[in-house]
């Protein structure tokens, strides 16, 4: 039932919205249905407390520990944002950017991309989780490019060219993985690509058929998750799509891109009994932090700045989940949240900053305190929390991150912490002169949204502080699950 | 001296006729005549699918073959010619490297290909190893025309090769991905090419044209 709900309803919202997402009141609709999405996620989150693991739906969908928290984090995280995006798309109409008929795509596309994201987190078959994918990036394609200006249909296109090529690679790597399961389960239809019935037998799988697939699905998801030299699209993507979109896309697409890497991770490693697949994390995960971190110097545009700032944190993801053992994988877990909880909170002050300057140029943003203290504390603090200042969330993983690095892989650990110092120098520099400098800017028609900004950056806080406790199991739990046990 | 049954024969003839369709879509510059191998390359798809679907009585990869043939050979193609009508772009440009330069490339990625499909082929039925190879050398030949191409059309059509080739390799080492999954798949491809209909007339209503050197203005580190 409430896997229906959680489902049925962004499904049905993105066809409502698609007739009616012009009208005065869609916005509101919009943050409705978010707001009945988000409460299903949490009915689901309390049966799965009181009775564990969930399957329907003929074992096509399925609730475990590693996915519970992210399908709530994804429902919560898609609310916030359209709420944050009721006032934003007003202004952008009022400053005549946007037609009725964009906004209607908008809202549209929107929920279709909720749907989408829930479906390729929540299902069990591996070959709809690809097709799940797919539709994210095909309903996100003409949000990118919503403007209609130049920029915005050249990171259009390279979006829809690089994500559709990576994509069919996962594709490929799917077909692989289905060829050596039905070797051991049987040409039974539909089951020989179910995830829970490849992981009871992941130990019989053809190992050199799984490593095989595990290259192309890493090169093909890992494309998603904008790992270097893969990344090309999402600055790109970021920059020219309106700011709600920068903020799902960075706060939850690449979290469902990366759970898609890990699931297949599980099977390949269970298979090999090597550690192939762990040094290719490690790898693609390491160098996507040292080059983000050198390209974070040369940005001058707001949202690339973010943009480069998500791949950086991606790739500390994908190399904790690398290192692996239950520490690692805790903390890359942890640092998943987090993660998507800041990086959109910083999207929704940034969307905001930018709308008062007119201008996404860092050198033309100023004096955000002495116009509107909110936003300007809003964003000094996100960039303090996704820095990884403590006492926020950030801070925590990433230092759980830094010791087991120490113990398990000393050679890494003085790459990450220069990076990181990079990276804090540049976005540091970069975000006090907005914060604090001289300014005229002008009042915005609308008042901001403010709210989901210090929602999350609260959340973020208390996850650095205290994590509640069957938080801290389903973790554990998953930990456990992606180590192999 | 084993002989193969004649439907398998047939496959591998087929998997042959594709791979010679993937060197002439490299060769060729006129977009009109690249819509029409794609659907080509289509076609064989259907009789591929319909051929195992017939030796191994599946009535879903029936299915599965008139699917096929309904995108492939009968709508996307007929999208894509009615595309060029409108936007007008018969010809592309000379590719990043000359066309039997492209080819010599082509042919060392076939045996790359090769290579890289034998820990499979090894597992798969002895009759059916030369088509995973060749499903392979589809892949990345469509993966090389859409490196040198400069028109968003040619790429698209290397894209649906692509994908094409992903569809024969399912089709020779699995018989065919389960339903449910194939029916996803083929929506997804129909609603790409729909976007991308779209998107082609915002392309061109911003710059006029539809050659992809007006979309290099984002660089790294600006």
């Amino acid at each position: 039932m409430e896997f229906l709900l959680l489902l049925g309803t962004p499904l049905a919202g993105a066809i409502w919205l698609g007739f009616f997402g012009a009208k005065r009141r869609a916005p509101d609709v919009n943050v409705g249905l978010s707001l009945i999405t988000f409460i299903a996620a949490c009915a689901l989150t309390a049966r799965v407390i009181e009775h564990g693991d969930v399957l329907v739906g003929r074992e096509q969908f399925f609730i475990d520990p590693f996915n519970v928290f992210l399908v709530t984090l994804t429902a919560f995280v898609g609310l916030t944002t359209s709420l944050f995006s009721r006032p934003y798309m007003r202004i952008e109409r009022d400053h005549g950017k946007l037609s009725s008929r964009q906004l209607k795509l908008y809202h549209s596309m929107y929920q279709l991309f909720m749907a989408t994201m829930l479906i390729a987190l929540t299902t069990n078959n591996l070959g709809l989780m690809w097709v799940a994918m797919e539709a994210a990036t095909l309903s996100t394609v003409l949000l990118v490019t919503l403007y209609r200006t130049p920029a915005a249909l050249e990171a259009g296109w390279k979006y829809f060219i690089l994500c559709g090529v990576g994509i069919a690679q996962a594709l490929f790597g799917t077909i692989l993985l289905y060829f050596a399961a039905e070797k051991v389960l049987g040409n039974s239809g539909v089951d020989a690509l179910l995830w829970t019935h490849l992981n009871q037998v992941k130990a019989q799988l053809e190992p050199s058929v799984l490593s095989l697939a595990f290259v192309f699905l890493l090169v093909g998801y890992g494309t998603k998750v904008g790992l270097a030299p893969l990344h090309n699209w999402l600055p790109d993507a970021h920059a020219e799509g309106p700011t709600p979109i920068s903020a799902v896309l960075s706060g939850l697409l690449l979290n469902v891109a990366i759970y898609a890497v890990v699931r297949c991770k599980i099977l390949v490693e269970g298979s090999l009994g090597s550690t192939l697949p762990s040094n290719m994390l490690m790898g693609f995960g390491l160098l996507s932090v040292v080059l983000a971190s050198l390209f974070l110097w040369r940005q001058r545009d707001i949202k690339r700045l973010f943009a480069y700032s998500s791949i950086e944190h991606m790739g500390i993801v994908t190399f904790a989940f690398g290192m692996g053992g239950p520490v690692a994988n805790f903390a890359a877990l942890l640092h998943m949240t987090v993660h998507s909880l800041t990086k959109s909170a910083i999207f929704f002050t940034v969307g905001h900053a930018v709308q008062k300057s007119g201008s996404q140029q860092m050198d033309d943003i100023r004096g955000l305190v002495t116009t509107n203290p909110t936003i300007g504390w809003g964003l000094m603090l996100g960039s303090l929390a996704i820095l990884g200042m403590p006492p926020f969330g950030v801070f925590a993983s990433e230092f759980l991150i830094l010791t087991t690095a120490m113990q398990q892989q000393p050679w890494a650990t003085p790459i990450l912490l220069l990076s990181l110092a990079v990276a804090f120098a540049a976005i540091f520099g970069r975000v006090q002169p907005m914060v604090f400098g001289e300014t005229q800017g002008k009042r915005l028609p609308h008042p901001p949204a403010l709210l989901p900004v210090f929602a999350h950056l609260a959340l973020v806080l208390m996850l650095g502080l205290y994590i509640p406790p069957y938080l801290a199991e389903w973790y554990r739990a998953a930990a456990r699950l992606i180590g192999g046990e | 001296m084993n002989t193969i049954p004649l439907d398998l024969q047939i496959v591998n003839a087929l998997a042959a006729l594709l791979l010679l369709l993937s060197f002439s879509m490299l060769s060729q510059r006129r977009i009109v005549s690249l819509v029409n191998l794609l659907a080509m390359q289509g076609l064989l798809l259907t009789v591929a699918t319909l051929m195992v679907a017939w030796r191994t009585g599946e009535t879903h990869l029936y299915l599965s073959g008139l699917l096929t043939f309904a995108l492939k050979v009968l709508f996307l193609p007929w999208l894509l010619h009615r595309l060029i009508r409108r936007l007008e772009v018969y010809w592309d440009t000379e590719p990043l490297l000359n066309i039997p330069g492209t080819m010599l490339v082509g042919v060392l990625i076939v045996v790359f290909a090769f290579g890289l499909a034998q820990p499979i082929a090894e597992l798969a039925s002895e009759t059916t190893r030369n088509s995973i190879g060749i499903a392979v050398a589809v892949i990345l030949l469509s993966f090389l025309m859409m490196i040198t191409r400069s028109k968003a059309m040619s790429q698209v059509v290397g894209f649906l090769s692509m994908e094409n080739g992903l569809f024969f390799g399912a089709m020779s080492t699995t018989r065919g991905m389960p339903m449910v999954v194939e029916l996803g798949i083929a929506l997804d491809i129909l609603v790409a090419m729909l976007v991308l209909g779209v998107f082609f007339f915002q392309i061109r209503e911003q710059f006029d044209s539809l050659d992809l050197h007006h979309l290099e203005s984002l660089k790294e580190g600006d």
